[in-house]
Order: C-alpha cells, then sequence, then structure tokens
C-alpha cells in the first residue's frame, strides 16, 4: 500500500490532465497556421482577472495568439519583466526609479500604459454598524492607534486588521495614501499586528467571516458578503461610497490607475493586443469585472 | 577484462549515487552562504535582532520571524507526538488484522494531501471555528498553524514509530507476558522502552517537517510579525521564517539587501534542522545503549 499510494495519485492527477485537453477550437487550427504567437503577461493580482478575461476574448477572437497570464503582486511582475520571462507586465503601481535602472541595465526601457482605474474600497463585516469613517480614522486603525470599534462608536470588539502582503501594489498605494495620508515625510507604518494576507480572496474570506475584521481591497474584487465603508477626506467632507461614478467624478478618495508596462514601445502582436485593451470593447469587460473604464482625461 | 570493466562501472556508478547527495547539500549550503551571508556587512547585528519586520521600510528584525517558526513547531508537536505515538502503538500492538488493514492506507492517504489543500480548509473551516469556540478576535492565529502542521507530521510519525515497534523482537514481547505482565504493561514496560530509539527519530522527523512546511502555514497563521509575549502568543496570529521567504521572495530585486536577508533566513533555517539531526542522532545513541540495558536486565 506504501509503495501504491503515490502511484495512484498520479494516474488520478493523469486523468484530470487528460480531460483538460486544448480547445477544440485549436486542434481545428490547419497545420498551416503554425505561426502561434505568445504573449506572456504577469503582474499585479489586482488586475489578474481583468487580465485573464481580456486574454479569454482576444484569443477567441485570434486564435493565432496566445496569451498566458498569472498574478504574483506588482513588484513580482516587474521583476519578471526586467529579467525578461515576460512580455507584459501588469501593475497597480507604478514603476519605480530602480526598477526602471534595472531595466535600463539589461537594455530597455519600459513603457507605462494605463489600462484601468480602479478604487479601494475598505470593507469590513456587515454585522458591523459602522459605515462611514474618515481617512485620518482609517489611518489611525493601521497605525495601531484605536483597537476597539467601541473607540468609532461601535461595539466592543477588538479590532483585526487585514493587509495584502508587501509585495502587493495595493499595500504600497495603502500606505502611502492612507496611512501616510499621502505625506512624504510621514514614516509612519502598519501596526505589527496587522494580518498580511497572501491574497484578494484571503481579505474577503476573513472579513466576510470575521466581525471584529477591517480590510482594503480593490473595488473589483468586493463581493455582497462584505461591505464597504463609506469615506471621507477629512471630517467635514461628506462620506462617499467606491463605484465607478464616484472614481470617474474623483470624489472617492482613494483611487488609482492601473497599468500594463512593455519592454520598448509595443510592436506587432503586442501592439494589437495592448490597442485592442484600450478599445470601447475591451473597457466595456473593465466596468463589467467592476473596474473603472479609462476614458479620455478632462481636466477641469 | 570485460568482466572488470563491468565491475568498475557498477561500483563507480554507486559510488557516485552514493555521493551525490552530500555534493548536492554542499552545493546548497555554498548557494545559501553565497547570496545569505552579505546581510552580516549590509545589516547591523543591532538592526538584525530588532523587534520589526518590514522589509519595504529596511526594517529587517528576524526575532518575530524566529519566535513565530517555534511557536508554531512547538505546539504541532505537542500535539502531533501523543496522537502519532499513540496511532502507531494502537497499529501495532493493539488493532486487530482487519482493522489495521482500513487504518493504515487511511493515514497514508492523509499523507498524500497537499499541504495547500489542508491550508484552504484550514481558512474555511478551522478558522471560523477557533474564532466562535474559543471567542478570539480572529481565527487565523498560531494555533490553527499548528494544528495543521500536527496533521502533516502525524502519518510520519506513525509510520515511522510503527516500524519501530515492530524491530523489538517478539521474544521481549513473549518473555513480558510469560512473566505474567498484561498487555498494557508489556506496550508500556517493553515495547515502547525498546524502541525509544526510533519512536525519536519519529518525532524529530515531524519537528523538521513542522519547521519546513509553508503553504499551510502561511494561509492560516494571519502572517503578521509579532513577538513572543507569553501564552496568549499561542492564539495570536504569527509569521514564521518559511511563510516570510516564500511570500516575499518573488518580490525583491535580486542582490538587494531584502534578497540578502532572506536568504539569510534561509541559512538560519538550513542551521537549525541541522541542529534538529544532530542532537537526536547523539540522544538516539545514549537512548539505545540504555534502552537496551533496561531490557536485558
Amino acid at each position: 500500500m506504501k509503495r501504491n499510494t503515490p502511484e495512484i495519485i498520479f494516474f488520478i492527477l493523469l486523468i484530470f490532465t487528460a480531460c483538460g485537453s486544448r480547445n477544440p477550437q485549436n486542434n481545428a487550427q490547419p497545420p498551416a497556421a503554425s505561426a502561434q504567437t505568445y504573449i506572456e503577461n504577469k503582474g499585479s493580482d489586482t488586475l489578474v482577472n481583468l487580465a485573464l478575461a481580456w486574454a479569454e476574448k482576444y484569443q477567441n477572437d485570434h486564435p493565432e495568439v496566445q496569451i498566458s497570464v498569472t498574478g504574483g503582486g506588482s513588484g513580482t511582475g516587474f521583476a519578471a519583466l526586467i529579467n525578461g520571462s515576460i512580455d507584459v507586465a501588469n501593475a497597480s503601481r507604478g514603476i519605480k526609479p530602480e526598477e526602471i535602472e534595472e531595466a535600463k541595465k539589461n537594455g530597455f526601457e519600459p513603457v507605462e500604459i494605463i489600462v484601468a482605474n480602479d478604487a479601494i474600497a475598505v470593507i469590513v463585516n456587515p454585522e458591523n454598524p459602522i459605515s462611514e469613517l474618515t481617512l485620518e480614522q482609517v489611518s489611525r486603525i493601521y497605525k495601531g492607534e484605536l483597537t476597539n470599534w467601541k473607540e468609532l462608536g461601535g461595539e466592543d470588539r477588538p479590532i483585526v486588521r487585514l493587509s495584502r502582503e508587501t509585495n502587493s501594489g495595493t499595500h504600497v498605494y495603502f500606505l502611502e495614501t492612507v496611512i501616510r495620508l499621502g505625506s512624504s515625510e510621514d514614516k509612519a507604518i502598519f501596526s505589527a499586528d496587522t494580518l498580511l494576507l497572501p491574497s484578494s480572496e484571503g481579505i474577503i474570506a476573513e472579513v466576510s467571516d470575521n466581525p471584529n475584521a477591517i480590510g482594503y481591497d480593490g473595488l473589483g474584487y468586493v463581493t455582497k458578503e462584505v461591505k464597504m465603508i463609506a469615506l471621507a477626506g477629512t471630517a467635514g467632507d461628506t462620506y462617499i461610497l467606491p463605484s465607478a461614478e464616484t472614481v470617474i467624478s474623483k470624489q472617492y478618495p482613494i483611487s488609482r490607475h492601473l497599468f500594463m508596462y512593455t519592454r520598448g514601445q509595443p510592436e506587432g502582436v503586442e501592439k494589437e493586443y495592448i490597442d485592442w485593451i484600450l478599445s470601447p470593447e475591451a473597457q466595456a469587460i473593465v466596468t463589467e469585472l467592476g473596474f473603472v473604464p479609462v476614458i479620455p482625461v478632462e481636466k477641469p | 577484462m570485460n568482466k572488470k570493466f563491468q565491475e568498475n562501472l557498477i561500483s563507480n556508478s554507486i559510488r557516485v549515487a552514493g555521493s551525490a547527495s552530500i555534493i548536492f547539500i554542499l552545493l546548497i549550503f555554498f548557494f545559501l552562504l553565497r547570496e545569505g551571508l552579505p546581510t552580516l556587512v549590509e545589516v547591523s547585528p543591532k538592526d538584525l535582532l530588532n523587534t520589526r519586520w518590514y522589509p519595504i521600510e529596511g526594517l529587517f528584525g528576524i526575532l518575530p520571524l524566529l519566535s513565530g517558526s517555534l511557536i508554531v513547531t512547538v505546539f504541532s508537536i505537542l500535539i502531533a507526538l501523543p496522537l502519532g505515538v499513540g496511532t502507531a502503538i494502537y497499529l501495532g500492538e493493539i488493532a486487530p488484522q482487519r482493522v489495521n488493514e482500513i487504518l493504515k492506507p487511511t493515514i497514508e492517504i492523509l499523507a498524500g494531501i497537499p499541504s495547500v489543500v489542508l491550508g484552504f480548509i484550514g481558512i474555511l473551516v478551522l478558522s471560523p471555528f477557533m474564532r466562535e469556540t474559543f471567542n478570539l478576535p480572529t481565527g487565523l492565529t498560531a494555533f490553527t498553524g499548528a494544528f495543521l502542521l500536527a496533521l502533516i507530521s502525524i502519518p510520519t510519525i506513525v509510520s515511522i514509530a510503527e516500524d519501530a515497534l515492530y524491530a523489538v523482537p517478539k521474544t521481549y514481547r513473549d518473555a513480558a507476558y510469560a512473566l505474567g505482565a498484561s498487555q498494557w504493561q508489556v506496550i508500556w514496560g517493553v515495547v515502547v522502552p525498546a524502541a525509544r530509539t526510533g519512536i525519536l527519530t519519529a518525532v524529530m522527523l515531524g519537528v523538521g517537517r513542522s519547521l519546513g512546511e509553508t503553504m499551510a502555514v502561511m494561509m492560516v497563521t494571519g502572517n503578521a510579525p509579532t513577538m513572543f509575549t507569553g501564552l496568549n502568543s499561542f492564539i495570536s496570529p504569527i509569521r514564521t521564517m518559511t511563510a516570510t521567504i516564500a511570500s516575499e521572495m518573488g518580490e525583491v530585486a535580486s542582490g538587494s539587501t531584502h534578497y540578502h536577508v532572506l536568504f539569510f533566513i534561509g541559512i538560519l533555517l538550513f542551521i537549525f534542522s541541522l541542529i534538529i539531526n544532530v542532537t537526536s542522532a547523539k540522544s538516539l545513541k545514549k537512548l539505545s545503549n540504555k534502552g537496551r540495558a533496561q531490557v536485558v536486565s
């Protein structure tokens, strides 16, 4: 039996692998069309679902192009772009000067394309009576200065802070924009007992289950099982819930761009793909998944 | 001539196979040293022994990570030891053949469950259960991790401890029964002491398994780099060394201080498992002499 177990597992896996064969569409391809082009796409976990939806739609319309999409975090995507293992990096933060330096050392200049916009929603359990907070209150919660919901007018419950891991672009954005309230001199960081969860889904799962928890996540990830908090920049402002409208009108205080980066100016198939992403057809998918489409920037 | 050549070929290839693992370990160790030792130049010992781990701001205090790994490993063994050894004794000494035939393969299936699956169950079932039952702020705690680690290390402990019990000569048991001992007296007074060396090896392998396990722990312990502050650390979120390496390795720029520190943590893990192996080998030697003397006298 001892010998057999791994073999049984192996065979089960083999059967599963066999079931997951290629699209019939690909098999139907005439052998002449073997000029398959691959685009390797990796990075931000915030963007991964959107990038997958784009890739799926695009591959349906252009069977000669194969796009593989993986997550891992914005930093992971940049590292892979720099060392040449991927063609397009997804990012929820802008590229850092150090990363541009390294890319130049490897002989290319990364090109930035804004592909969508995203709001960061601060979320709590639906049982939690709190529904409005100022940015400063959120900052004090995450710095560890407020430790009980009672101090904010809620129930007598400890506050459990949830965050993404430090390799997440969302983590860095939240640190700079919310915890430090956008001040570059502020050196405040997350309280040490902040739970660092490896995925967006992990945060949603814990918040929807735990009435003590507070978390933050990209608007596209927020499900009905958690409650979004209306935020105000300062105590006098009106409290605004995140949505496509409030992000476009810039009323909601914490929203950001989502990017794709390429190795130098995109060419050929890559360029066609990225042009398509910026088309109305692809931007409709952005809205479908709860993100905010890129619109022509109207300066007031 | 031809025969001699064959003989040489075979014995040489066996020799290569035998020394391969040593060569691999040496290569791994040199690689770890090369990538990890620059830490000692780049980060002062005072900063390294700090209590705050927040690498993106240059805070490289590894104490919370050491504390986290220690807490989880110790508690997982406290859970797995009685369960694992108890199961081994039941399987080897008490259970009738038919029960044995069902139980053993079941335990081996437990060993085959990928740790990521256990972690998933941990998040969805164990963690909410923990929070509600013990009224904790969150169910993602050191204990939740320790419990999953116990599940992971139990099959190892059971199978090695059972082998150890099996290796006790039948004559020992016969002699004890002949003296009028009950079944419990035979098990506890003769078989278990005679198999002590093997049981200790089993536990040590379990410790190694717990210390090195990554995925399940990363999913359920909350990964908050907090320090050991007493018994309540047991029910608080913690962050282990392995989870830190796994979640941060993908992000670091190779050659940066953060990268070197992660490899330095790898060196520490390597040294710990070395210490575990060496001490267990030593105490095994001592115990095996003592155990034999006891049974013989």
